[in-house]
């Protein structure tokens, strides 16, 4: 996952070639007065939210599970990005799938900050890509809602709603946490997690009180999807380890409740209760398709080892 | 003007025939309606046509215009117009509407002595 240097690329580039581009981007000289990085012709804005944060564990604090906890929050976020990553040059309408590319992008931001995290937090000194491309598919820890192959556009946006509801919740909470590095990139994925809830909420709504077939497949995707938040409410072992670390499922649950009622009253739409959790993904089984696409995942960084661009 | 062409600038006219534009809520249509889209930056004071989209409504059009248009912090103002809403000049009646301001020299300040003393002039 290491990205392209984001300096590499400036929008005003030198004369030549570029010169299209920069009578594309003339249209937005009279937005332009000030830029702080003459690089960039709007100034980055970048605030690295791990700027000047203390990465050392805070004594008191077990390394090896904050670690793992760091993992499960991280794989949550990757493989969910992975499959909304799916729909890119499937989805109905180009405006709409830069919407879908952008939130996948978020949570694939997010995975590598947790997935880092969780590298120093154990001494394994294990990077983001070591973690991410060379574990097996039973060594991810993430949620089955998580690892869900969206069926349609409807449970899609379903999907996002329930997921970025209650990692927004947990990450509210994690912002006060004892570990700094969790708190500070739980406080910047709070609000990229608030655009992401609101984006699907729209849609959710859009379609439960669209058309009787819009209303059925949306009724449909929330009848599928619904019981799998059950798992979001059952603590695994680790978070029993990790006090004012970790946030318990009860700390969080009536909020998600409330606000995934919220929107489902509006929609017209009927959410089925939690179903009975088990464990299932945070002890590392997955179903059937979910090495599919772990493989399609790791297969370009397999492919090349140590690559980079 | 000529029917079916959005406000000439920006991304360009773009032909609008056949795309129906209205937001409010009516029968189902295959195509989204069009939407233009001006930004406001950070120290700017006026909002500028940057370009345009499809949207389903205007609230999904705001969605849209944040993902396309303001992913490098250019604004802190977005506003979104259905391009049917907008009246355009028509580039075919170009001479007739703008040619006559040509030979007016009295119209432009260029024949007052600017005093030293007054600022911001």
């Amino acid at each position: 996952m290491t990205a392209p240097q984001p300096h590499g690329a400036g929008p005003a580039g030198p004369a030549g070639p570029a010169d299209d581009l920069a009578d594309d981007l003339a249209v937005y000289a009279d937005l332009v007065h000030e830029t702080d990085d003459g690089r960039w012709a709007f100034g980055t804005g970048f605030t690295d939210p791990l700027a000047g944060v203390d990465t050392r564990v805070p004594a008191g604090i077990d390394g090896g599970a904050l670690a793992m906890y760091c993992r499960m929050l991280g794989d949550d976020a990757l493989v969910h990005s992975q499959r909304l990553q799916e729909w890119v040059t499937r989805a109905p309408e180009l405006e709409e799938e830069t919407a879908i590319a952008n939130i996948a992008l978020d949570l694939l931001g997010q995975a590598r900050r947790l997935l880092t995290r969780s590298g120093t937090a154990d001494g394994s000194g294990r990077s983001e890509d070591d973690l991410a491309y060379w574990r097996a598919p039973h060594e991810f820890l993430s949620v089955p809602l998580a690892d869900h192959r969206d069926a349609d556009f409807a449970e899609l946006v379903a999907r996002v709603l329930l997921l970025a509801t209650w990692r927004q919740a947990v990450c509210l909470e994690l912002r006060h946490g004892a570990d700094p590095v969790l708190a500070a990139i739980a406080a910047s994925a709070a609000t990229e997690l608030r655009y992401h809830r609101e984006h699907a909420a729209l849609w959710v709504v859009r379609l439960g009180r669209g058309t009787e077939l819009s209303h059925r497949r949306m009724q449909a995707a929330v009848d599928r999807l619904w019981p799998l938040r059950g798992e979001l409410y059952r603590d695994p072992p680790v978070v029993a380890r990790l006090p004012g670390v970790a946030v318990p499922a009860a700390a969080v649950r009536d909020a998600v409740e409330d606000a995934l009622s919220g929107v489902l009253d509006r929609a017209g739409v009927d959410g089925p209760p939690p179903g009975p959790a088990t464990g299932a993904g945070r002890d590392g089984h997955h179903g059937p398709d979910f090495a599919e696409m772990i493989d399609e995942l790791q297969s370009v960084a397999r492919a090349h080892p140590g690559a980079s661009w | 003007m000529t029917a079916g062409w959005t406000a000439e600038g920006g991304h360009g006219a773009v032909p609008t025939d056949g795309v129906p534009v209205e937001p409010a809520p009516g029968p189902v249509r295959a195509d989204w309606p069009l939407w233009e889209v001006f930004l406001r930056g950070r120290r700017g004071l006026n909002h500028v046509h940057v370009g345009s989209l499809h949207a389903a409504d205007a609230e999904l059009a705001l969605h849209h215009a944040r993902d396309l248009y303001t992913r490098r912090n250019e604004a802190v103002s977005i506003w979104v117009v259905p391009a049917a809403a907008i009246t355009a000049s028509s580039p075919d009646e170009r001479d007739p509407f703008f040619a006559p301001s040509g030979d007016k020299a009295y119209r432009h300040p260029t024949f007052y002595r600017l005093p030293e003393d007054v600022p911001h002039l």
